[in-house]
């Protein structure tokens, strides 16, 4: 309000150092700042005070948005930063130019690794889970367009997509309202942008319950010489805005993420941008365009959370430079918007792009042809601050470094949750084991549950297809795409995994086999694992068990990153996951992107002929805690996550790679949820190609002489470093034998038949299934939960 | 001049949208419908005269652009001038 | 043999469409953009798929209206070839060139899979000998739907315009109408994408005998006839 006001509540002596700004032209901006204020903006006292004496007064109130948001738990990780730096951002035996990191994680907008032969893939994950709960559409196309834009403003062209979903309970209405506009609005951005979607992972867990899981991975392909960075330099340089107008969409969008959902979330609506994927595919090919041309563009930066604040801040901090903005040159779609509006809109598909000085007119060019907006909205210099201007007058003066760098950064309190120390205390004693009937019984629960069932539904709304590209798609355990660049060309696979239920349990374990399984699913492709990256979905962190959670998660991932060689690029925190019923558990969503050597090794996860013999690798499944048997068919979740040994890990990943490579393997699948038996007859479905009615096979299993003490935790057990294989007759012994040399338990388990029926024999126990019948509640159960009535 | 354009499925062609919109309908406790069509608003503010050449010209772009006589049927009404 | 693909605002299977001819049958290919109004010599004119314009207002309304769809109105006038897959074919019934219209799937769901379609005797090069009894082709659309009143079905089937049939129909297609061609005979159009069976790592490679096809009705001698 006026001077008198604002010398009258001084809270430190440095206040008063620099002059107050001049009064907004907007007299809705020139209120006292409160300490209602204050707190409705997510800032503590201690955080108000820090902002103050880095700027030698109090804020504007515009400046006070900008803190919000940039010290908001989702740009500035707060409450995490502390706990990543356990991560391997680079490789430890990098070559001079093979897998070699060339973007580290934290550095940029993606990370990026080499590839061979001068090009490289820039990749990484996003969550956009507050969003897609109150508008499950629009929440999930604009995390789809997001995480595309973070990609291209590397100079990369996003070739692929894939996601990680989490929901509740299948039969529950509110999941089916989530997922029905969760998968509209990833297939509404991705098909129309004409990136695929090729793969993903989608479990339905009560924990997830009014708290769902939207995290969308995008991957890109460029040169070594096509990268550019987010940086602003070189004084007097014009900065360009380019891409969409400006509205008032999402209001406080990132502030917004860091708070938990309640039943007064829903009236927060107004939070939830609209994407437009026509414009964002015009925003692509005109900024692969403008990036190609040498010299032109100096450094770029999409506007994602916190819009406008967030690029021009971070590409001046990243430059050492200063920018000052003018936002009358900024195109707005909305009439009558203040600098507060204007600089935490997160209107979607706009970049910042700072321009070599004297060339605007090319810039302009470009962007003509493809009838979109740029702006020249400002300049660099030399004076590190952010100096934004409205109307001629100054509404924000901060230096850049203090937004991006300067957030006050916390160690919670970290103690492990009595559930978890109980849950793990389980032991199978009092569990009546399985007969034959049993056995049946339990196999048909499996296959036809919702986390385990075809997910067929989902992602045939999905184009999978587009760019041509796509050799193994979704369905399948790790995605394998075919980049083409330039003359040459290679075969790409990608794997996402987490299973939240191990990590509830035992987080360490838990984020242990989230990697692992990842490697496992890659190995099993064909492909040698090259680098990850990281969603880390958690609860509210002030909640010391839920930081117990994220550090010990943290640290099993770094654990897994660290002995396999496979480097962090890149990644996301997403925090207070709650609802009204609690936390969500755990959820260190991981995915591994690795290369496939040749187009011969691709292997799949499906039986192609008969005859072929199925065998066990690992040794025998032995261990029921945290496993889906126990919980659907005892109504359990308990027990210790199952045991992660390294070393058997990457032993088994050596033996399916080499083994794939001198073509002995026909189909490989690995052991996760469901178990061996689940494995075994997922084999037996036949990718539907052409035809309503695929082919299935059937398969005859003598597991007698497998010494197991448990029936139930042999077939329906989630023991790791397991996998399931099938090879031609003629190659049984030779695999045999080459398994015995490597030290890796091998055991024959039958062989597939024709005809469509799986016999199971131990010892007495003589379980027959009908593989039609399996395969038919397996591909409809989610279909089923989702018909509409009047719709085929 | 504020004109509204109406677009809607022709009677013949089967309108998906309109099925399923009658469908929810029912299941909200609206009595059995008979029809649920499914159509679109343009509304257009130009600066033009009334004229029958205007209106020609705005029939012709109805037929052209805005409607797909193959499927669609148009009407439309100027609702101030 | 020369074959032009055109790009508008949004397509984005223009790429896949280029290397189908280009990569797939070695031909010399290049792409025409939009606002150009003059097609070079070319002899057969590729509308890719994708969504131009957004599929704002309906799929191809806005598309059709483009500079160069004068030139490809006027290049088939002449008799020249033109294949419109997806998208391509939506423009094409848009513009006139290609009757009926495509409206959204029965379901109202996008559907990305590969479906098992019927040849149709249409044309001395595009029937059940040169291209076998059923070929595959993945389809990936929204709006894939035809429509035509029944007259318009009559003088199709009467005059042999339709090219594929879906045996399992996807999407609620009248007469689970697949692909059509004008009764010319030069203008083509097809929801399935040829262009994403061409590659061995494909569901099928069947998109390369679908596009020798429709080549072979100006250049017979790519199809060679066993007596």
């Amino acid at each position: 309000m006026s001077k008198a006001a604002s010398q009258s509540s001084p809270r430190d002596p440095a206040l008063g150092v620099s002059a107050p700004l001049p009064l907004n032209p907007d007299p809705l901006l020139n209120q006292q700042i409160t300490p209602e204020l204050i707190r409705k903006h997510g800032l503590l006292d201690e955080e108000y005070n820090v902002i103050c004496r880095s700027l030698g007064r109090q804020p504007s109130l515009t400046e006070l948005g900008i803190f919000s948001v940039m010290w908001s738990e989702h740009c500035s990780y707060k409450n995490s930063k502390s706990l990543l730096k356990g991560f391997p951002t680079v490789k430890k035996g990098e070559t001079k130019n093979y897998g070699k990191v060339l973007v580290k994680a934290g550095e940029e907008n993606a990370g990026i690794i080499d590839v061979g032969d001068g090009w490289a893939v820039a990749f990484k994950i996003e969550s956009h889970n507050h969003p897609s709960a109150i508008e499950p559409f629009e929440g999930a196309a604009t995390g789809v367009g997001g995480i595309i834009r973070d990609i291209f403003t590397m100079g990369a062209r996003p070739v692929l997509l894939t996601n990680s979903l989490r929901f509740g309970e299948l039969n529950s209405p509110a999941t089916k309202r989530l997922l029905r506009g969760v998968v509209a609005g990833i297939a509404h951005y991705g098909n129309c942008v004409g990136v695929p979607t090729v793969g993903g992972d989608v479990y339905f867990d009560a924990s997830y319950e009014g708290n769902p899981l939207v995290n969308a991975l995008c991957l890109g392909v460029l040169r070594h010489d096509q990268i550019r960075l987010g940086k602003a330099t070189g004084v007097g340089n014009p900065v360009f805005y380019v891409g969409a107008a400006t509205g008032r969409d999402g209001l406080g969008g990132a502030a917004f993420a860091s708070r938990e959902l309640s039943e007064a979330s829903a009236a927060d609506r107004p939070a939830v941008q609209k994407g437009d994927p026509f414009m964002e595919k015009l925003l692509i090919e005109a900024c692969l365009e403008m990036m190609a041309v040498p010299g032109l563009v100096v450094g770029i930066q999409d506007m994602g959370a916190a819009g406008l604040t967030c690029s021009t801040c971070e590409t001046a901090s990243r430059g050492g430079a200063g920018i000052e903005i003018e936002l009358d040159r900024v195109p707005q779609r909305e009439t009558g918007m203040n600098s507060y509006e204007i600089m935490l809109s997160e209107s979607q598909e706009r970049m910042l792009v700072i321009v070599q000085k004297g060339r605007e007119k090319e810039i302009e060019a470009i962007f003509q042809k493809w009838d979109l907006h740029a702006s020249n909205v400002g300049t660099v210099t030399d004076t590190g601050r952010m100096v934004v201007t409205q109307h001629g007058v100054t509404v924000a003066d901060i230096p850049a470094s203090v937004l991006t760098d300067e957030a006050p950064l916390y160690t919670r309190t970290a103690k492990e949750g009595e559930w978890a120390i109980n849950a793990r205390k389980w032991t199978p004693a009092g569990l009546t084991d399985l007969d034959s009937k049993g056995v049946e019984k339990a196999l048909a629960t499996l296959i036809a549950s919702p986390s385990i069932a075809s997910k067929r539904w989902i992602y045939r709304q999905y184009d999978s297809m587009v760019q041509h590209g796509t050799a193994v798609g979704p369905g399948s355990d790790a995605a394998v795409v075919r980049l083409r660049l330039g003359d040459t060309e290679k075969f790409i696979a990608i794997s996402n995994d987490c299973n939240g239920r191990y990590c509830a349990l035992n987080p360490k374990r838990g984020a242990l086999i989230a990697m692992a399984e990842c490697l496992r699913n890659l190995a099993c492709s064909g492909a040698k694992a090259l680098a990850m990256t990281d969603n880390l979905n958690f609860g509210n962190p002030y909640k010391p068990e839920n930081f117990y959670q994220l550090s010990e998660c943290v640290q099993g991932l770094a654990e897994a990153c660290r002995y396999f060689d496979v480097p962090v690029v890149g990644g996301n925190v997403s925090l207070y996951n709650e609802s009204p019923a609690g936390s969500i558990d755990p959820t260190p969503t991981v995915s591994v992107v690795g290369l496939i050597e040749s187009e011969k090794h691709i292997t799949r996860q499906t039986v192609s002929s008969a005859d072929n013999r199925l065998i066990l690798l690992g040794g025998a499944p032995y261990e029921l805690g945290g496993s889906q048997y126990l919980g659907l068919c005892h109504g359990i979740k308990a027990g210790d996550a199952p045991n992660v040994d390294l070393n058997a890990e990457n032993l088994l990943q050596n033996f399916l790679l080499d083994q794939i490579k001198v073509g002995k393997i026909n189909a490989a699948h690995d052991i996760s949820e469901g178990g061996l038996l689940v494995t075994v007859t997922e084999m037996l479905f036949t990718p539907e190609v052409g035809s309503a009615n695929a082919n299935t096979f059937g398969a005859n299993l003598d597991l007698t002489s497998i010494s197991a003490p448990r029936l139930d935790a042999l077939l329906f057990g989630e023991s790791q470093a397991r996998a399931v294989i099938a090879v031609s007759p003629s190659n049984e012994s030779l695999i045999m034998q080459a398994a015995s040399q490597a030290g890796l338990a091998a055991t024959v388990l039958g062989n597939v038949t024709v005809g469509g029926s799986l016999n199971l024999v131990k010892g007495s126990v003589k379980a027959q299934l009908n593989v039609n019948e399996l395969r038919h509640g397996w591909e409809t159960t989610i279909e089923n939960a989702m018909k509409r009535p009047g719709l085929n | 001049m504020k004109i509204s354009v109406i677009v809607t499925p022709k009677k013949n062609v089967l309108d998906p949208q309109g099925v399923a919109v009658g469908h929810a309908l029912e299941s909200l406790g609206f009595p059995k419908l008979k029809t649920t069509r499914v159509g679109k608003l343009i509304e257009l503010e130009i600066e033009a005269v009334d004229s029958p050449e205007f209106r020609a010209r705005l029939d012709q772009v109805c037929k052209d652009l805005l409607s797909n006589p193959v499927i669609e049927d148009y009407r439309y009404e100027i609702i101030s001038k | 043999m020369k074959v032009a693909v055109l790009q508008f605002p949004g397509s984005n299977c223009d790429q896949d469409a280029f290397h189908l001819f280009a990569s797939g049958l070695k031909l010399n290919t290049r792409y025409v953009w939009h606002k150009d109004t003059t097609l070079g010599d070319v002899d057969l004119v590729v509308v890719p798929g994708g969504f131009s314009y957004g599929d704002y207002l309906r799929c191809g309304a806005i598309a059709r209206f483009s500079p160069v769809m004068k030139a490809v109105q006027a290049f088939s006038q002449q008799g020249g070839l033109v294949f419109g897959i997806c998208n391509g074919f939506q423009i094409l019934c848009e513009a006139g060139l290609l009757p009926g219209a495509l409206i959204r799937n029965a379901s109202l769901e996008y559907r990305c899979i590969t479906c098992a379609l019927k040849v149709e005797a249409s044309t001395p090069t595009f029937n059940p000998e040169t291209l076998g009894a059923t070929i595959k082709l993945p389809i990936g659309h929204g709006e894939g739907n035809f429509r035509i009143d029944e007259a318009g079905l009559a003088r199709l089937e009467a005059n042999k315009q339709i090219l594929l049939r879906y045996q399992n129909n996807p999407n609620g297609s009248l007469s689970d109408i697949a692909g059509i061609r004008n009764e010319a005979g030069n203008v083509f159009g097809m929801m399935p994408h040829p262009d994403r069976a061409f590659e061995r790592f494909h569901p099928s490679m069947d998109g390369l005998k679908v596009a020798t096809a429709v080549l072979a009705t100006k250049f017979p001698q790519l199809i060679k006839r066993t007596a």
